[in-house]
C-alpha cells in the first residue's frame, strides 16, 4: 500500500488530478478550435477581399425601419438601427412574457378549479397551444390579422379617427412634445410609488386589523404626480388625427399587424407553458397544507394566496426562468412575419455590408447578456423565496 | 330553524351527528353514524386502519362532504352554505397526523395568520395570543424559527397551538402522536391532557389507551365504517361487548 502510493503512476487514480487534468483538456480544446474557426474565417475572408471590422457602426444605414420606438431615419447610423432592433426585441419579449405570466397563472389555477367545464377549458387551451410550433402558430395569428382585415382604403372604422385595417390599428395620437415625456416620466414614478404604498397600508392593515378600501389612495398614488406636473407645464395638447390617403392612412399612432401578431403568438404559447408550471407547482404542495389552512377557517383563495403559492413558487421559478428565455429567444421567430427586431435588423445590415461575423457576433453578444441578465435576476429571485429552516 | 338542535336538557349539543353515510365512489366508507357530543365533553376514537376514523372526524369540520344524514356542530348545521362552513371552521380546530404547519412561515407567523386574516385582529394582538398559547405548549423561545428547525414532538405541539389561537370550541385530533418517535409522544399527550382539564370539547382519533383511560369520557371503536360500541373507558377496556372489539384491544394492548 505504501509502496504503491511512492510509485509516480499512482497519480492517475488520484481524484483531484484526475480534475485538474480534464479541465485543462476542455479548456485546450475550446481554444483550438475557436483558433482554428477564426484563422480560417479570417483567411477566407481576405481571400474574398471582404472588410472586416466594426468600421461600418458609424456609417449610414439608408433602410427604413417599419416601427421604432425610438426616432429613426434612413439617414441615422448602423449602430443606431441596431439599437432600434435591441429595443424592438426588447419591447415584444418583456409585454409577452408579462402576459404569457398572467394568462398562464389564471389558466393553471383554473386548470384545478373544482368546475369540471372551466378545467376542461383550462386543459384544451394548453394542449393546444403546447402542441402547435410556434413558427406556424405567428404565420397563423400573422395571417388572421392580414386577410381578415380590409386594406387602407377600405379600413373599418370602429370610432371616430380610430381605424382597422391590416396595416394595423390607427388611433389618434398627442402630438408629442417636451412636456409630456415630463408627464409620462411622472406617470411612471407614480406607478413606482403605489407598489411600496399598497404594501405600507397592507401592513397597516395587519397591524391594526382595521380593514380599509385600498385603491383609491392608491390610484390617487398614481394619478397625482403627473397631475401636478400638468397643472405646472400646462402643455399645449395638439391632436395628429388619422387620415386615409390613397394607399395608407396618414398620421395617427399606429400598432402594426406584425407587432401584434408577434406578440400574440410568443405571449399565447408561452402562457401554455407558464400554466403547466404554475399547475404543477401548485400541486407539488401537500394536500394537508390546504386542509391545515381550511382547518384554520382560511377561504381557498386567501389559502392560496399566503399558504399555497408562496411554497410553490420554489418550484414554479427554474421552469420560468427558461420560458422567459425561451420569450426571449424566440421573439427572433420575428423575422418570419417581418417585424424588425434585432435579428432582422442584423439580417439587413448583413445583406447591405456584405459582413457577416460582425453582426452575427454583436447579436450573439446581445442575446447572451440579456439572456444571463434574466438567469441572474431569476436566480435572485429565487433565492429571496427560498425556504429557509 | 332546522338548524338548531337541543337535547332533552335543552342545551345544544357540541356536536350531533344523525344518521350520517358517506361514499368515495361505490365504497361505502361510513354507515349510519349517529353520535352527540355534549359540551366539554372528551371522546377517544379507535379502530383498524382504514375503518373511518378519519372520515369521520373530518367530515366534522367538513374537509370531507357527508352525502345522507346531518352534521349540527354548535348548532349550525353543515350544508352547502360556504358562510356556514366558515363558521363551523372558526369554532373547531383540527390536528393533524403529520401537524401541516407551513414551512414557509415562522413559527409565529404560523399562529398569526388565521387570527391576522381570519378574524382580522391586529398584528400585535395576535402575536400575544399567540405568545401565550406558545408558552402554554412550552416552546415560546421557538417562536421565530421555521417548523423545519424543530422536531416532530415540538411541531406538534406548535400546531396544537396554532389551532388554539384561533379559539376554538372544539378540537379534533387525528392521530396527532402516530408519526412521533416514542420519546417525543409523552409531551405532546402532556400537552393534550392540559386542554382536556380546561374543559375543551375533544375528538380524539388515538390508539394510545393511557391516554384514553386518562381523560376519555367516553371511547368509541369503529369498523367497517360503523361505530360498533361506545362505552365509559373503564367499561369499555374492561368488558368490551363485541368480538370486533376484543379482538382489536387484545392486538394492540399486548
Ligand atoms: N379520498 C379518498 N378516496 C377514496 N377512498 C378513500 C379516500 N380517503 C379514504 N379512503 C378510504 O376510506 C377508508 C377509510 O379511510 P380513513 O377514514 O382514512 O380510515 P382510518 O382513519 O380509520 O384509517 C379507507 O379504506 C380508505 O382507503
Ligand atoms: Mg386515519
Amino acid at each position: 500500500m505504501h509502496a504503491a502510493s511512492q510509485s509516480p503512476w499512482r497519480i492517475i487514480y488520484d481524484l483531484r488530478a484526475r480534475a485538474i487534468f480534464y479541465q485543462i483538456v476542455c479548456a485546450a480544446s475550446v481554444v483550438l478550435i475557436a483558433y482554428f474557426l477564426f484563422t480560417n474565417a479570417t483567411g477566407s475572408l481576405a481571400r474574398q477581399n471582404i472588410t472586416t471590422g466594426f468600421a461600418y457602426l458609424s456609417r449610414e444605414a439608408g433602410f427604413v425601419i417599419s416601427q421604432s420606438p425610438i426616432s429613426y431615419q434612413p439617414s441615422d447610423t448602423y449602430a443606431r438601427a441596431l439599437l432600434v432592433g435591441i429595443m424592438n426585441t426588447v419591447r415584444v419579449s418583456i409585454l409577452a412574457a408579462f402576459l404569457a405570466t398572467v394568462i398562464g397563472t389564471l389558466v393553471g389555477i383554473a386548470r384545478l378549479s373544482a368546475n369540471p367545464l372551466l378545467s376542461r377549458l383550462a386543459m384544451v387551451y394548453v394542449d393546444v397551444l403546447r402542441n402547435v410550433p410556434l413558427l406556424l402558430f405567428l404565420f397563423l395569428w400573422y395571417a388572421v390579422i392580414v386577410t381578415s382585415l380590409p386594406p387602407a382604403r377600405q379600413a373599418y372604422q370602429i370610432l371616430p379617427h380610430v381605424y382597422l385595417s391590416n396595416g394595423g390599428l390607427i388611433v389618434p395620437a398627442l402630438q408629442w412634445s417636451q412636456e409630456l415625456t415630463y408627464i409620462s416620466l411622472a406617470l411612471i414614478a407614480g406607478i413606482g410609488l403605489a407598489f411600496p404604498f399598497a404594501r405600507k397600508m397592507r401592513d397597516k392593515r395587519v397591524v391594526t386589523g382595521v380593514e380599509r378600501r385600498r385603491w383609491p389612495l392608491v390610484l390617487l398614488a398614481v394619478i397625482a404626480p403627473p397631475l401636478l406636473f400638468f397643472a405646472v407645464l400646462r402643455p399645449t395638447l395638439a391632436m395628429d388625427w388619422p387620415e386615409i390617403g390613397r394607399f395608407r392612412i396618414a398620421g395617427g399612432a399606429q400598432l402594426m399587424p406584425e407587432f401584434v401578431a408577434l406578440l400574440v403568438g410568443l405571449s399565447l404559447s408561452a402562457s401554455a407553458n407558464v400554466a403547466e408550471i404554475v399547475r404543477s407547482g401548485i400541486t407539488a404542495v401537500k394536500k394537508g397544507q390546504w386542509e391545515a389552512a381550511a382547518s384554520l377557517g382560511l377561504h381557498r383563495p386567501l389559502a392560496l394566496r399566503l399558504v399555497i403559492l408562496p411554497q410553490s413558487l420554489r418550484v414554479i421559478i427554474p421552469p420560468m426562468t427558461s420560458t422567459y428565455l425561451n420569450v426571449f429567444k424566440n421573439s427572433s421567430l420575428a423575422i418570419a412575419i417581418g417585424y424588425p427586431d434585432l435579428v432582422m435588423v442584423s439580417n439587413t445590415i448583413m445583406n447591405q455590408t456584405g459582413q457577416a461575423i460582425e453582426p452575427i457576433a454583436i447579436f450573439m453578444m446581445v442575446y447572451l447578456s440579456l439572456s444571463l441578465c434574466i438567469s441572474a435576476f431569476m436566480n435572485w429571485y429565487n433565492a429571496r423565496v427560498a425556504l429557509r429552516g | 330553524m332546522p338548524t338548531r338542535d337541543r337535547s332533552a336538557t335543552g342545551q345544544v349539543d357540541a356536536i350531533a351527528l344523525e344518521s350520517v353515510h358517506k361514499w368515495y365512489g361505490e365504497f361505502h366508507v361510513l354507515r349510519d353514524i349517529n353520535l352527540n357530543v355534549r359540551r366539554g365533553e372528551r371522546i377517544v376514537i379507535c379502530g383498524p386502519s382504514g375503518s373511518g376514523k378519519s372520515t369521520m372526524i373530518r367530515c366534522i369540520n367538513r374537509l370531507e362532504e357527508h352525502q345522507k344524514g346531518r352534521i349540527i356542530v354548535d348548532g349550525t348545521e353543515l350544508t352547502n352554505d360556504l358562510k356556514r362552513i366558515d363558521e363551523v371552521r372558526r369554532d373547531v380546530g383540527m390536528v393533524f397526523q403529520h401537524f401541516n404547519l407551513f414551512p414557509h412561515l415562522t413559527i409565529l407567523e404560523n399562529c398569526t395568520l388565521a387570527p391576522i386574516w381570519v378574524k382580522k385582529m391586529p398584528k400585535k394582538d395576535a402575536e400575544e395570543v399567540a405568545m401565550k398559547y406558545l408558552t402554554r405548549v412550552k416552546i415560546p423561545e421557538q417562536a421565530n424559527k421555521y417548523p423545519g428547525q424543530l422536531s416532530g414532538g415540538q411541531q406538534q405541539r406548535v400546531a396544537i397551538a396554532r389551532s388554539l389561537c384561533m379559539n376554538p370550541k372544539i378540537m379534533l385530533f387525528d392521530e396527532p402522536t402516530s408519526a412521533l418517535d416514542p420519546e417525543m409522544v409523552k409531551e405532546v399527550l402532556d400537552t393534550m391532557v392540559g386542554l382536556a382539564e380546561e374543559g375543551m370539547t375533544m375528538l380524539c382519533v388515538t390508539h394510545e389507551m393511557g391516554f384514553a383511560r386518562q381523560v376519555a369520557d367516553r371511547v368509541i371503536f369503529m369498523d367497517y365504517g360503523q361505530i360498533v360500541e361506545m362505552n365509559t373507558p373503564n367499561e369499555f377496556f374492561k368488558n368490551p361487548q363485541h368480538e370486533r372489539t376484543k379482538l382489536f384491544l387484545s392486538q394492540i394492548l399486548h
